[in-house]
């Protein structure tokens, strides 16, 4: 069943790869959260590029992983970015989508008291229209994040550099099938995504205390 | 900054048209009617000035070009003499309080923060802006400490509609422009911010243009009204007495409805008509001698005192004795008190429902003033009749 000792004998190698695969996630949460604020932003200002924007989201999600690694490999190498660039694209769909839902779900009469008291674009953005749109964001990033971290085994096809646990998963798989391997890259990543998950509601609980107003009320009468 | 030293600024419509851009331009159809057509009127410092109409007449769009959130399409509007098309638009709104039927409060910032926005956008210091939220937040009735740091989730649809008041008044402006404010509330609770509205105005002396479509909410609530009619058309400009007693149009004679008369005893307090004197007596005067002066008077009745002269209720004058000396116990107290603040109309529905002809009217400390007669009452209606604000609305009558 469980070869303990292998496992023994890998803990830096689990430990290693947890920590590229974390960041590995990062960075393509990261960097695709900020290219989908301002593709957001733009549409959120300018109507009629959202639906342009959304489909074009939605046309590089379909593009298979594997051809794209082999045509970004001629042309960034065997690099991060290389790795990154798929990861980074399939996260856009789901953040544009929900960052503009999340603009456009801010009542009209807020945005009109806004301006009538003398906000400019600016800071009805920043100080009403970004902060309304927290809860929304907030579900986009959770969904990103946990796709993105079931996603990062795919790198581990471009060379045995990446991967993160997802490495573990192909090995144990070309050895013909070793249980405790695949195990021991599957189990972390599925705890990463329900920890990363739970930092997200933890985070946005923080941050949207008055999200929580119906709860409240509820506990106070 | 004093809740009391505050400024009220005039305000001129000049010849002001608004013509909404047709959805779909198509060459040679015609352009869309407009929502404002020529409209000229003038709003004095310190008063408020109802704008009232028909759904659809162009109230809103009037309002909203004066703080720039609409462009007129033809002619100008001052505010103290300056006009707004040449002021810079956000600088211009931070210095009119604007409030709106759906309020609008931000969801995310509590209450406090709610009110203090328009002084943040002024970089208030942090302690100023606290300190003014909670002195509106007192001054629209609502404890800051228990309203201050919830969310506007939390709040009834009277408790936001008080704080989008108090929110408009943060930075003290000198104008307010209130769209159907109170529309969304239930009558009670409409009826008690009226009320509130009235009081904050008799001491804060705001020059507010109030829009409703309610025309018992303008007759209320204005110094002034400007009755429109679709296509932004103003009909008629005047306090609501006038409105009432002498419609400029079918329109305007319609639109304040049949019961005009009935509207016009609500903008009169008992203070404003002539009472009549009556006999009366107190108690353990001597009957005999107060018998004799009742029925030297054409009224039958008597009006039993007591010693503070607070009244207790009527002897008929058939029922006075004629020797001894007046008890408590003759007398029956039937007619309602009214005081001086009390409208003509809920003296006359008092009078009404107790069945009397006669009210009594008394002062603050319960003593008696005189009484009121349905008579006089009516008197108070007729055209030429002279008393209070009745007075003010003849102008012009009669023709
Ligand atoms: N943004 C707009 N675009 C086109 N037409 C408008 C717009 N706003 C209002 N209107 C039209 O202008 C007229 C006056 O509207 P409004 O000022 O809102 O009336 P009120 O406040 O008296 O109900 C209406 O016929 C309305 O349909
Ligand atoms: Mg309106």
């Amino acid at each position: 069943m469980i070869d303990w000792g292998w496992l023994a004998g890998h803990v830096d190698a689990i430990a290693y790869r947890t920590g590229q695969h974390l960041y590995l996630a990062a960075i393509a949460v990261g960097v695709g959260f900020a290219i989908s604020l301002v593709l957001a932003l733009v549409a959120a200002r300018r109507r009629v590029l959202y639906p342009p924007i959304s489909a074009l989201a939605g046309i590089l999600y379909t593009i298979p992983s594997l051809a794209l690694f082999a045509a970004l490999i001629s042309i960034t190498g065997f690099s991060v970015v290389t790795a990154e660039v798929p990861l980074v694209m399939y996260t856009l769909v789901i953040l544009v989508r929900n960052i503009v839902a999340g603009l456009d779900g801010v009542p009209a009469e807020v945005l009109e008291a806004a301006d009538g008291m003398g906000h400019t674009r600016r800071q009805r953005l920043w100080r009403v229209e970004l902060p309304l749109a927290v809860p929304l964001i907030v579900a986009g990033l959770r969904l990103a994040t946990v796709s993105t971290i079931g996603l990062v085994t795919i790198t581990g096809t471009i060379s045995d550099a990446f991967g993160g646990l997802g490495y573990f998963i192909l090995d144990g798989y070309h050895r013909g099938g070793f249980p405790t391997e695949m195990y021991a890259g599957a189990l972390p990543s599925i705890l990463l995504a329900l920890g990363a998950d739970f930092l997200f509601v933890r985070a946005q609980r923080r941050i949207t205390p008055w999200a929580q107003t119906r709860a409240l009320e509820a506990t106070a009468s | 900054m004093g809740v009391g030293a505050s400024r009220a600024a005039v305000v001129e419509y000049q010849h002001v048209s608004k013509r909404y851009a047709a959805a779909r331009p198509q060459r040679g159809s015609p352009a869309a009617p407009g929502a404002v057509n020529d409209l000229s009127l003038t709003v004095p410092a310190g008063k408020i000035c109802v704008l009232v109409g028909p759904s659809g007449c162009g109230k809103t769009t009037s309002l909203k070009m004066v703080n720039r959130l609409i462009e007129p399409t033809g002619g100008r509007i001052l505010v103290d003499g300056v006009d707004v098309a040449g002021r810079d638009a956000t600088e211009l709104r931070r210095e009119i309080g604007y409030v709106i039927q759906q309020v609008g409060l931000f969801p995310h910032q509590t209450i406090g923060a709610n009110v203090a926005v328009v002084p943040r956008l002024l970089r208030w210091p942090a302690a100023r802006q606290r300190e003014r939220a909670e002195e509106l937040l007192a001054l629209v009735g609502l404890e800051p400490a228990i309203y201050r740091d919830r969310y506007p989730a939390q709040l009834s649809g009277g408790e936001r509609q008080r704080v989008g008041v108090a929110r408009a008044l943060a930075a003290d402006p000198p104008l307010m422009l209130m769209d159907e404010p109170f529309g969304a509330v239930d009558p009670i609770v409409r009826e008690r911010l009226q009320n509130e509205l009235l009081r904050l105005q008799a001491e804060l002396a705001k020059t507010i243009l109030f829009v409703t479509h309610d025309i018992d909410e303008a007759i209320k609530m204005g110094d002034l009204v400007a009755v429109m009619q679709a296509g932004g058309r103003l009909e008629q400009f005047g306090p609501p007495a006038q409105i009432l007693a002498a419609p400029a149009s079918a329109f305007v004679a319609e639109f304040v409805g049949a019961d005009r008369g009935l509207k016009r005893l609500s903008l009169s307090r008992v203070g404003d008509v002539a009472l009549q004197p009556v006999v009366t007596a107190r108690v353990g005067d001597p009957a005999g001698e107060a018998r004799a002066r009742t029925f030297a008077d054409p009224f039958p009745y008597l009006l039993l005192l007591d010693a503070a002269d607070r009244p207790i209720g009527w002897i008929s004058q058939r029922h006075v004795p004629a020797s001894g000396v007046l008890e408590a116990s003759l007398a029956t107290p039937m007619s309602p008190l009214l005081d001086r603040r009390t409208t003509l109309k809920d003296a006359l529905s008092m009078m009404l429902d107790a069945d009397v002809q006669t009210g009594i009217v008394i002062d603050r400390t319960g003593r008696l003033r005189g009484v009121l007669s349905v008579e006089a009452i009516a008197a108070a209606l007729r055209p030429d009749a002279d008393p209070g604000a009745i007075a003010a609305g003849t102008a012009g009558a009669g023709g």
